[in-house]
């Protein structure tokens, strides 16, 4: 079926969208909502925070995680905070300059009814997280505290010390668990979803292996909801959880999904560098620690004194020299270029060259070790443990490392993909970040689009089937489809080549890094897209994976993920390469400002690419960008 | 550094399983304890040996989903330290390291170091969470609480849900997991309408799974996040109090 991009944006001033769409919209009665099935898959802060809200509306759930566990969900790991424009400091925010900030951050290539719908309903979400009792920091008045971020000149961040993300994610995991017990939601644990089922061009169910087992089982429903995270992982190493993935989305994608601005892939500035060749991930060290810690380099190439012996004088503090109005808390790809133009040019710091120094010396001296500790602890400890330096002593060397990825599957104003009942929430869309992504916003998203976007919206799209059963499972579409899922898992297990999955992985993820990491180049994109396919023949032939289907088998379970990664790296490049321009994270070395600036083309390029699979060369389709409330200047954090 | 390790193998729940002894040459002190085995697992399959099934997934000891037995103690040797976030500059050249899955009857083996550790999310069903629906709670700002309650209740909220305390436990018992989550909702003022069901209802279904504590505080020690056994007395002061409370007067009684 040919792709069709309507992005169902509402008509009216933009505050009133929101408001509008849901009215016009069509709802499910209460009486009815029982009467449907509705798949999710991933229980992340977008996936659990659904499935919930889901349950309690009355919609019967059938939700899948690959965990053991919801809880494990990589949301987990996200440290820093949270966004909302409560303007609870009283220091001049509104959802108005929420929603400016994030379509700025995203270096206008985000849409921007979606963006202002985001900065509305995330004082929704505070709310909500406070009243299912998530501890976010307190004032000594028993207020809610809040810190700045990246990108913004105001205190909207609310945060639980260094771990947001795990206390807003048990949140949402125990508003699903108690949905669980409710009976409205059944949950499925170690079940990786392995394909899309579509009949007549409409999502209708999912084929899952279990992870234990090795059973194949089909599951059909009225919609299906994918929550399954972002694709960081394609560069191997990244700030990702070891089990992230895109195999969900892209298998998706497959099955006529349109995967809109691959490309757009966040590295983040503050992580702690590789330490050696046997790394198996990247650790992020919070951007909350830009606050207070001051990033610089000595001034001459290849100082390798210890820190504390560089004199002042000696010390640059590049982005407060680059950046005065911003400083330390420029967004993340202006802080991540500048960190790699600093340590490409001989300044790199560490045993290998290959960081920064983010010194808290002053905020210690200036706020006591104490208040330092209350705020960072735990992420100070964390950084002593990997590389056994005492941050409160040493400064911490930080670089960047994927993180994010703003690019996913696109998504209409109704969060529906262009398969009709396939719906992506969370980092599995692509749908609020533009090219760039502020820190505190992807915990915001996740969760907008779970409580408070997609419960109103699927309704409209479900209004249609009421009365109807879902496909049952023995229909030739769930055939087919696991008959494909088993013959991959054949495959991988006869092949018994010589390589093993990792290496393979590694591989790609240095081509990508090398060709479609911090910045790009025709040159390079076109090395990478030779190099890729090359890579991908020998893996499909050579992988070595042992043994068996019927009880757990890490590398087969590897191996298919890899195999998509594959395929998704070269979609990646081929993005990259035709999207002619800067704009936030993906940097053409062939467009920039002579202060080595992103030099966007809004003339030519003010557009979301989309692209559909075919099998052979993708499609695209361009959703064009207009901007009616903002105006696209350029980005300026000086 | 040179590392013997005798590892925990067995192929499926029902099947035995053994110790089997591998040498692990050039182990550099910076890797984690995690690529230690990654490593060893790559090396496995080119030998043609299948590799040692584990879990990990964030590697920054939060997700919980890691653990095993090093030489005896959940998570190995440091204190607070999840076995992820554990180093190899922790040991020394030419250490036997025997590693095994968590030891608790609550906690079966899948295969070889991976266990089924899905009693925990029982315990939560069970009442470990505030009933409030989305959309309707009141302005976050409309619940003040108190800076020492909230940092407490975070303190307790820590919990990663690994299950190092359990396997620490003489009886097997989850009560510092229980407690955790009981103390983190019932010291918040958004917890006091449910508090004294939900710690009836988690001990309760705790108890179908789990030993019995009897204070040996070994857990308090195994706990990655280092959460205090001080949240176990508070559950059982809350479990006693539940029993004799009249429901219908708890507004009153505070």
């Amino acid at each position: 079926m040919p792709i069709e991009l309507d992005p169902k944006v509402p008509a009216g001033p933009l505050e009133d969208k929101w408001d509008e769409h849901k009215f016009s919209i069509r709802l499910v009665n209460p009486a009815n909502k029982r009467k449907y099935r509705i798949i999710v898959v991933g229980t992340g802060l977008a996936g659990a925070s659904a499935a919930a809200s889901f349950g309690e509306l009355g919609y019967n759930v059938d939700v899948f995680t690959y965990h053991d566990s919801p809880r494990r969900a990589h949301s987990i790991a996200a440290q820093g905070g949270i966004n909302a424009a409560k303007n609870y400091q009283n220091d001049g925010d509104s959802v108005f300059r929420l929603f400016y900030d994030t379509i700025k951050g995203g270096d206008y290539r985000s849409r921007e009814a979606n963006v202002y719908r985001l900065a509305q309903v995330s004082l929704n979400i505070i709310d909500q997280a406070v009243a299912q009792g998530v501890p976010f920091a307190r004032e000594y008045g028993g207020l809610l505290d809040n810190r700045s971020f990246g990108g913004a000149q105001v205190s909207r961040t609310f945060y639980a010390r260094g771990q947001t993300g795990q206390q807003l994610l048990l949140g949402a995991y125990q508003a699903l668990m108690r949905q669980v017990h409710a009976g409205t939601v059944t949950l499925h644990t170690r079940k990786e979803m392995l394909d899309l089922v579509t009949k007549d061009g409409r999502a209708v169910g999912i084929i899952v292996r279990d992870l234990t087992t090795g059973e194949i089982t089909s599951h059909s429903a009225h919609a299906v909801v994918l929550a399954t995270g972002g694709y960081a992982n394609v560069y191997y190493l990244s700030t990702n959880a070891m089990n992230c993935n895109a195999t969900a989305i892209w298998r998706a994608h497959k099955k006529g999904a349109a995967f809109a601005n691959p490309c757009f892939t966040q590295i983040h500035p503050t992580c702690i560098p590789q330490s050696d060749e046997f790394q198996s991930k990247l650790t992020l060290m919070s951007e909350s620690l830009r606050n207070d810690g001051r990033i610089w380099v000595p001034k001459n190439p290849g100082d390798d004194r210890p820190p504390n012996e560089i004199p002042e004088d000696e010390r640059d503090y590049y982005l407060e020299r680059m950046y005065p109005a911003f400083g330390n808390l420029v967004p993340r790809d202006v802080a991540s270029r500048a960190a790699k133009r600093m340590v490409d040019s001989g300044h790199g710091v560490g045993p290998r060259h290959n960081g920064v120094y983010l010194d808290f010396a002053d905020a210690i001296a200036r706020l006591g070790k104490h208040v330092i500790e209350e705020r960072y602890g735990n992420l100070f400890e964390m950084y002593e443990r990997i590389t056994d330096e005492n941050p409160y002593e040493v400064p911490m060397r930080i670089y960047p490392a994927p993180h994010y990825t703003m690019g996913g599957l696109w998504v209409d104003y109704n969060l529906m993909t262009t398969i009709p009942g396939l719906f992506a929430i969370g980092e599995a869309n692509f749908s609020d970040h533009g090219a760039n992504r502020l820190g505190a916003s992807a915990l915001m998203q996740g969760l907008a689009d779970g409580y408070f976007v997609l419960p109103y919206t699927i309704g409209d799209y479900l209004a249609d089937y009421l009365n109807t059963d879902p496909v049952p499972t023995d229909d030739p579409a769930f055939t087919e489809a696991r008959n494909a899922v088993e013959d991959q898992i054949a495959r991988f297990l006869q092949s018994r080549g010589t390589r093993t999955v990792d290496h393979y992985h590694r591989e790609l993820g240095r081509i990508l890094w090398d060709y479609c990491g911090m910045s790009r180049s025709a040159e390079g994109l076109q090395k990478a897209l030779s190099e890729i396919p090359a890579l991908y023949e020998e893996f499909k032939t050579d992988v070595r994976v042992l043994g068996e289907n019927e009880t757990v088998n890490q590398s087969l379970e590897k191996a298919g993920r890899v195999d998509d990664f594959f395929q998704l790296g070269l979609l990646m490049c081929i993005d990259a390469l035709q999207r002619e321009e800067s704009c936030g994270a993906h940097f053409r070395e062939e467009y920039q400002t002579p202060e080595g600036e992103a030099l966007r083309r809004d003339d030519e390029f003010s557009y979301v690419s989309a692209w559909e699979w075919t099998g052979a060369e993708p499609v695209l389709h361009r959703e064009p960008l207009t901007f009616e409330f903002v105006t696209p200047t350029t980005r300026s954090y000086k | 550094m040179n590392i013997t390790l005798q590892v925990w193998r067995q192929a499926k729940p029902s099947s035995p399983g053994g110790f089997k002894t591998y040498l692990v040459e050039d182990v550099s002190p910076d890797m984690s304890f995690l690529e230690m085995l990654d490593v060893l697992n790559e090396r496995l399959v080119l030998q043609g040996e299948e590799p040692i099934t584990f879990e990990s997934d964030c590697r920054e000891g939060i997700c919980g989903a890691c653990g095993v037995m090093i030489n005896g103690l959940p998570h190995g040797p440091q204190l607070g330290t999840a076995t992820c976030q554990l180093h190899m500059r922790k040991f020394s050249d030419g250490d036997t390291i025997t590693v095994e899955p968590w030891r608790a009857a609550a906690f079966p083996v899948v295969k070889d170091l991976m266990v089924d550790r899905s009693a925990f999310d029982r315990i939560i069903e069970a009442g470990g969470y505030i009933s409030v629906n989305t959309g309707s709670p009141p302005d976050a700002n409309e619940i003040p609480v108190p800076k020492p309650v909230a940092d407490t209740a975070f303190d307790a909220a820590a919990c990663i849900g690994c299950g190092a305390c359990v396997a620490a436990c003489p009886n097997g018992a989850a009560n510092l997991f229980t407690a955790a989550k009981v103390a983190h909702l019932n010291l918040l003022p958004q917890g006091q309408p449910e508090r004294w069901d939900r710690v009836v209802a988690m001990v309760d279904t705790m108890e179908e799974f789990f030993g019995s504590c009897t204070n040996h505080g070994e857990c308090e020690k195994a706990c990655p996040k280092s959460i205090s056994i001080d949240f176990i007395a508070l559950l059982n002061h809350d479990y006693v109090k539940a029993k004799f409370k009249n429901r219908r007067l708890v507004a009153q009684q505070g």
